[in-house]
């Protein structure tokens, strides 16, 4: 076994050896530019990204013509957003998301804001879901988008976004779903689901970085967008630049195989998952879940390790590639935007280590990142003045603290 | 990030971790910091009746930088007189360990961990804090 091990995937997956395979020959002899009408070079090319747009498609029941390349999500996410913003403007002026979306969300509605939109911020409740009632609720004849993402990055709970769906699509409004953690991990249906605009991401899923996708409606209705890239009229005007074709082939190869073999990833996944779980719940019983236990990604876990600072225990276990929910990197010291909205106490939301494991994990390593963490949280915890007051019988949240 | 090996060497190897009674006359405790701001420090002296430092302890809720920080200070602390403790200065820790600008909160917290404990134990035993 091979150290660091990486259980990091909802950061970034490696390339699938298959997927860098696909792409290798349009690095140097099919290096045409897709656009080229007049020569083979670029017929080549365009066959390849359209063989790559029905992969993609394929994978989350679209059709073809209805996927936009991008950058990635955080571009797919802004085209969305901004573009149905801008495009609707006539019909109103407001939107509807969550506090617990990832920034590439957070930060377009917040520019909206700027440019005169109403935004409405939903909350969420402890296991991370947003009240359908108070969805509906919020939805007015101005609501151009409500934008409401598959599954969070952080805690991995999936929303109900069938219901969703079918709420804005009984409201008349349309839903984009920032689907970047979800494709190629747990099913997604743009009809069955109602979706009118997903975005996705490559190395999400063992493709390369700098490319995914967004999905737009083409009928029931018909989903317009006003541009935010112009340039050569690429994909059809609402996305200009010449197509980054060794990207969108790995991006196909990565989809076909996700959707070939996600089933079976995610039952081994959430087998592994269990096993990781249930070694760290015997040693550290109140070490707590966040987010939702049964509505999530398979492949990740949130667990907050009470009394130990998120940074410190990472640093403890440099073998082990994971993230921490604690910020204290940067200068706000603030922990997680995502655990605060949920309600942790600032003790566990500083105390949080997120898992995702992936394609390439073993048990072998699953078991040694549990070990290792075991140690470090109790070695932390003899070191820690909160644990003591807790073994004293303090209770923490009558502590006045001197905050700085 | 990247530590310095001397952040790194305490927080794998901290010095003097632990307590000591509180309610001892010749201990003075200083916690400071919260659980939001991911950083508590109780750090804790206990001085002879010459006012001289015998034995310093701390425990420190944060990152690795905070535990190393306190861990230095109580490396400090020993053996010296409680007025030359008063007169540790942050900017002696940043050095010490290299502290980027992000962590320099790390050392201010174990400046003021150590002036709360010195002030505890003068507050026990009827020593007027000095004014600034």
């Amino acid at each position: 076994m091979k150290t660091p091990i990486y259980l990091d995937y909802s950061s970034t997956t490696p390339c699938d050896p298959r997927v860098v395979e696909r792409m290798m020959p349009f690095f140097t002899d099919a290096f045409g530019n897709a656009a080229s009408r007049s020569h083979a070079f670029g017929w080549t090319a365009e066959a390849a990204v359209e063989e790559a747009r029905e992969q993609v498609a394929g994978l989350i029941g679209a059709h073809p013509k209805e996927l936009l390349w991008t950058s990635g999500s955080t571009e797919a996410n802004n085209l969305a957003i901004k573009g149905t913003a801008q495009m609707y403007k006539q019909k109103g002026m407001h939107l509807i998301t969550a506090v617990t979306e990832h920034k590439a969300v957070l930060d377009p509605m917040k520019y909206l804001e700027t440019q005169g939109y109403k935004v409405t911020w939903l909350e969420v409740d402890a296991m991370g879901h947003v009240d359908l009632k108070e969805l509906e609720a919020a939805i007015t004849d101005e609501t151009i988008l409500v934008s409401l993402m598959a599954a969070n990055n952080e805690i991995g709970t999936m929303h109900p976004i069938r219901e969703i769906g079918a709420i804005c699509k009984k409201k008349g409004t349309l839903f984009h779903t920032d689907a970047t953690q979800q494709v190629g991990k747990a099913a997604i249906d743009v009809i069955a689901d109602n979706v009118d605009l997903l975005s996705l991401s490559a190395h999400k899923m063992y493709g390369p970085k700098g490319v995914g996708a967004l999905y737009v409606r083409r009928k029931n209705p018909r989903v317009r967008l006003t541009s935010q890239m112009d340039g050569g009229g690429h994909e059809r005007g609402m996305r200009s630049g010449t197509l980054n074709v060794t990207g969108i082939v790995g991006l196909g190869e990565a989809a076909r195989i996700c959707r070939e073999e996600m089933d079976s990833e995610a039952a081994k996944l959430s087998i592994l998952r269990a096993r990781l779980q249930d070694r760290i719940y015997k040693e550290l019983p109140d070490a707590v879940l966040n987010g939702d236990a049964d509505n999530r990604l398979p492949h990740m876990t949130n667990i907050s390790f009470p009394y130990v600072e998120g940074e410190s225990l990472l640093m403890g276990i440099k073998e082990i590639a994971v993230s921490s929910g604690s910020a204290c990197t940067s200068a706000s010291l603030e922990p997680s935007y995502v655990l605060k909205a949920l309600g942790l106490v600032d003790e566990l939301a500083h105390s949080s280590i997120r898992f995702s494991l992936g394609r390439f994990t073993t048990e072998e390593e699953v078991d040694f990142a549990a070990d290792r963490l075991i140690t470090e949280v109790k070695r932390l915890r003899e070191m820690s003045p909160l644990w003591e007051m807790v073994q004293e019988g303090v209770d923490l949240s009558q502590v006045k603290w001197t905050s700085h | 990030m990247a530590y310095s090996d001397k952040v790194l060497d305490h927080y794998q190897n901290p010095r003097n971790v632990g307590s000591l009674d509180k309610e001892s006359n010749d201990v003075g405790t200083g916690v400071v910091g919260a659980p939001e701001c991911g950083d508590v420090m109780k750090l804790q002296i206990k001085v002879s009746d010459d006012g001289k430092i015998i034995d310093a302890k701390f425990k420190t809720y944060g990152c690795g930088s905070a535990i190393a920080s306190s861990s230095l200070a109580t490396e400090w602390l020993k053996g010296t007189s409680v007025d030359a403790a008063a007169e540790i200065k942050n900017t002696q820790i940043v050095e010490e360990l290299s502290l980027p600008p992000v962590k320099i909160h790390c050392s201010v917290l174990a400046e003021d961990a150590i002036k709360a404990a010195i002030d505890d134990w003068k507050a026990k035993n009827g020593k007027k804090t000095e004014e600034k």
